[in-house]
């Protein structure tokens, strides 16, 4: 049977079967050859044993989930097959080594034993048992063979010796197959749609770098945590290059205080941690709000609380992101969706951070650091790249914390302004000099306060890729809605997209800043749905709280009049998973289908632009 | 006419400390080592943390930085990389440097960026009245230590010294003039310069004549290459030794580890195309 994506998982022992790298490779090469990928991998916090997963799944269409049902388990072990069987449809197509397992008992599916340790061993290769593997892969399932042999060539050394024993590995598992296997493979890949060039496979991680670097940052300090560790890696690598550098500090503590300090300095500044690192981070947050400092922060975030599980997965950061630092600290948070998000929201950032002079949390998560997508090449010019409002040449008496009409009021950067002045996170009038009197506290809060309000107003107006994702039917006569945000909105898009496309009433919204939350149109989308669901990976449902909290807000004068509903009565269902594994379409999918009234109607799926104005008229009046 | 120039120093913030306060002689001190040094105001950052001795920066009409309680290294470091051509001059109190903060100033001494730092040591929590310090003596009786600190006291000379610091010197509060040299001879250093300044509490912890009686410079003789010396001289518990206790000359943090693409210079995108990095994902 002919399909359109296939779900692939490889699972063998860490450090001995190198099925992660096995598993990159294979990535890489059926991009190349046209397809989309998304892959998702699991390991042990461990360096060496234990078991290790690496999902590929693979269409011809765009990927932007995980998926559900598993398709091929490759089982380079016994204890991989035990792992991996529950997921697997009834009709799969297993790929196993007999030497390790047998079929087990009840599969009705096809099974396929390749010897991959015996061609080893008859190799004399040691740790060829993955490419044998893909080799193997390759043949059963129709992979472009040249383009694994280039890519395998390409990423694992063209030195002859690696080169040629790594050529004898695929090359064994690949005619194995073709000599000992005959007959149609029930599950076969249709061949990719043909495309100009290939696309880019990239993690979330490295999408963050890429646009970092584009967005100007040439200043980074760390510390080592999982998992946002490569993005100080791949920067460490880059930034010297390129007159920027690369700060390992003792602890996050001094990472945010020498990202203060660099921007402070004039420098487009950034930082990147996880839970336990951005727990440490708070109060030099505050500083950078109240002392008006551009900068960065990437939360990758991962299951917590305290150290909980660095390998895992979880959205359980929004509260200390959006609340973190003591006082009225106001600071934007942006959640992104996908990994091509990743560019635009770290870009985004950097923009904001400069344009408002103050803290932008970017809150990814430890899935969407290390899977990897195909995306077209990202357009960088879709996001201007700002700088700090400087003083004036001609500036008299330069006050950095003016109170301007607009709030934002020039920052000189020592070094190259005639402006010095002193920075502090004491309450300071418009010199920056302490004051503590209620008029000026009240001028000083409202200053940061307005600066922050200002990014709302043109939030709601925001197209993709910066604002709002949408999809599904359309949001007028949608019965369902799923509100998401972050990387639950790949499953949550697949999940509601085939729903409409059945003909289901079921639209979706997904938000890209969080802080502040584009309200008006979250009301927009919620106020005729008979439920809305919000999927979210943790467990007290913290975005569905921090939606219900603008809810309540009237609706600007002149919209929206009719509506029977007040604003806090939206049907509001939390969906909340908290194990350490993202969401996969089928579990939201399950989810929206209780609440659906109606049967299909006939397919319903919103246009492009489709709807766009009637909500732009809708929320601004 | 040194003092002129010295004036030119000055901000319109007046000093918030109390009378008598030792951290006057050190802002004192600071003005004409600066003056002596003519550095431009729009070139030079002092940074700090929090603490009486913190609020300086406000004194003085360089850039300035109060960041949070124990930052003022790091914070300083971040500048110092961003911006290299800057003097970076880091100052605090002995809570602030070597209690809240003391787990940065081993690895601001390790890495050996140029900046000078000026600790302001009154062994005692002024700013909040009166608790004991991390350089409190033993047995010190404050609001906090009603029956005496059980604490042994750190004795940051010494423990700059054994972290590798590539300057360290002491002065007192009560000798601005010698003061003046000394922080000009830091500033002067091309690496982390650390000047532990004895600066009195008259309201918490008045130790002006105990002080006064302990303090004496250096021997003639002492070899500041002689780090051995240095530590020797550290360790004595008869006499507050004043003076450079070791300098040395070794590679500093922003001469590895530094940004030369400032924005301020130009567009700092300018010269990188992202689409070439990109591509290397196909």
């Amino acid at each position: 049977m002919p399909v359109d994506r296939l779900l692939l998982r490889m699972g063998g022992e860490s450090g001995t079967d190198n099925v992660i790298s096995a598993g990159d490779v294979l990535t890489l090469s059926v991009a190349r050859s046209g397809y989309h990928v998304h892959t998702f991998r699991t390991y042990p916090a461990e360096i060496k044993g234990g078991p290790v997963m690496f999902q590929l799944r693979v269409g011809v269409q765009p990927v932007p989930s995980l998926g559900d049902q598993l398709d091929v388990p490759v089982a380079f072990n016994q204890e991989a097959w035990d792992l991996q069987h529950a997921d697997l449809r009834p009709d799969g197509t297993l790929v196993y080594d007999p030497a390790m397992q047998g079929v087990p008992e009840g599969f009705k599916g096809a099974a396929y034993g390749v010897p991959l340790d015996e061609l080893a061993r008859d190799l004399n290769l040691r740790k060829g048992k993955n490419l044998i593997g893909l080799g193997a892969l390759s043949a059963l399932f129709g992979f472009d063979f040249n383009e694994l042999q280039a890519t395998v060539k390409e990423k694992f050394g063209a030195r002859p010796e690696f080169a040629e024993s790594n050529r004898m590995a695929l090359l064994a598992g690949f005619e194995w197959v073709r000599k000992n296997i005959t007959g149609d493979i029930p599950l076969r890949l249709v061949p990719p749609h043909p495309r100009e060039g290939s696309a880019l496979v990239m993690s979330g991680n490295q999408a963050i770098v890429a646009a970092a670097l584009a967005a100007g940052c040439r200043f980074f300090a760390g510390y080592p945590i999982t998992p946002a560790s490569d993005i100080m890696e791949e920067l460490a690598k880059r930034l010297p290059k390129m007159g920027g550098a690369v700060f390992q500090t003792e602890d996050e503590i001094a990472a945010i205080s020498a990202v203060v300090g660099a921007s402070i300095g004039g420098v487009r500044a950034m930082t990147a941690t996880s839970g336990p690192g951005f727990s440490l981070m708070q109060e030099m947050l505050g500083l950078a709000t109240m002392a008006e400092v551009p900068l960065v922060v990437v939360d990758a975030q991962r299951a917590g609380p305290s150290t909980g599980m660095p390998t895992k997965m979880e959205q359980g950061d929004l509260n200390i992101a959006l609340y973190g630092a003591h006082g009225d600290a106001p600071r934007i948070v942006l959640a992104p969706r996908s990994v091509e998000d990743c560019f635009y929201q770290t870009m985004h950032a950097f923009n904001l951070a400069e344009t408002y002079q103050m803290p932008v949390i970017l809150l990814s998560d430890q899935s969407l650091s290390h899977r990897t997508e195909t995306l077209t090449m990202p357009d960088p010019d879709l996001v201007p790249v700002a700088y700090r409002l400087r003083p004036s040449s001609d500036a008299q008496e330069y006050r950095r914390y003016a109170l301007t009409e607009n709030a934002i009021s020039p920052m000189g950067v020592p070094g190259f302004d005639p402006t010095p002045y002193t920075a502090t996170g004491l309450e300071h009038d418009e010199t920056g000099e302490p004051n503590y009197t209620p008029a000026m506290h009240t001028a000083q809060m409202d200053k940061r306060g307005v600066k922050f309000e200002r990014v709302a107003e043109f939030l709601c107006e925001l197209e993709p890729p910066l604002g709002c994702q949408a999809c599904g039917a359309l949001e007028e006569t949608a019965e369902v809605g799923v509100l998401t945000w972050g990387s639950t909105a790949g499953a949550a898009r697949e999940a509601v997209e085939e729903l409409a496309a059945e003909g289901y009433p079921v639209a979706a919204l997904i938000p890209a800043v969080i802080n502040p939350l584009p309200a008006s149109r979250v009301r927009y989308f919620a106020q005729n749905l008979k439920a809305v669901l919000v999927p979210e990976v943790n467990r007290s449902g913290q975005f569905a709280d921090w939606v219900k909290a603008h809810m309540g807000i009237p609706f600007p004068e002149g919209d929206l009049r009719d509506t029977q509903r007040s604003g806090n009565e939206l049907p509001l269902i939390s969906l909340n998973k908290y194990g350490g594994l993202p969401f996969t379409p089928g579990e939201i999918r399950a989810k929206v289908m209780e609440f659906l009234v109606k049967a299909p109607t006939g397919a319903r799926r919103s246009e492009a632009g489709r709807g766009a104005d009637r909500r732009k008229e809708a929320i601004h009046g | 006419m040194a003092n002129l120039v010295a004036q030119a120093y000055k901000s319109k913030v007046k000093p918030t400390w109390c009378p008598g306060c030792g951290d006057y002689g050190v802002l004192a001190a600071l003005y004409p080592a600066l003056a002596r040094l003519e550095l431009d105001p729009a070139r030079t950052m002092i940074v700090s943390g929090i603490g009486c001795s913190s609020r300086l920066p406000f004194f003085v009409k360089t850039y300035g930085f109060q960041t949070a309680h124990g930052r003022v290294l790091p914070v300083a470091m971040g500048v110092k990389i961003a911006n290299p051509e800057l003097t970076v001059i880091a100052v605090g109190g002995d809570g602030d440097g070597f209690s809240i903060g003391g787990g940065h100033l081993v690895h601001a001494v390790r890495r050996n960026p140029d900046i000078t730092y000026v600790v302001m040591d009154n062994q005692v929590y002024g700013l909040t009245k009166g608790q004991t310090s991390p350089t409190s003596p033993l047995g010190m009786k404050t609001k906090s230590t009603p029956y005496g600190s059980a604490d042994t006291p750190i004795n940051p000379m010494a423990w700059v010294l054994a972290s590798g610091v590539s300057f360290a010197a002491r002065g007192f509060s009560g000798d601005p003039k010698t003061l003046i040299d000394l922080i000009a001879a830091a500033i002067q250093h091309p690496g982390f310069a650390f000047v532990q300044t004895m600066s009195p509490c008259p309201t918490f912890n008045n130790t002006y004549d105990q002080w006064r009686g302990k303090v004496e410079s250096l021997p003639a003789d002492h070899n500041p290459e002689d780090r051995l010396q240095a530590m020797a001289q550290a360790i004595r518990e008869d006499a507050i030794p004043l003076g450079v206790f070791y300098r040395q000359a070794r590679p500093t943090l922003e001469s590895h580890t530094r940004v030369t693409d400032h924005p301020a210079k130009g567009d700092a995108t300018a010269g990188f195309d992202v689409r070439g990095l990109l591509e290397s994902y196909r």
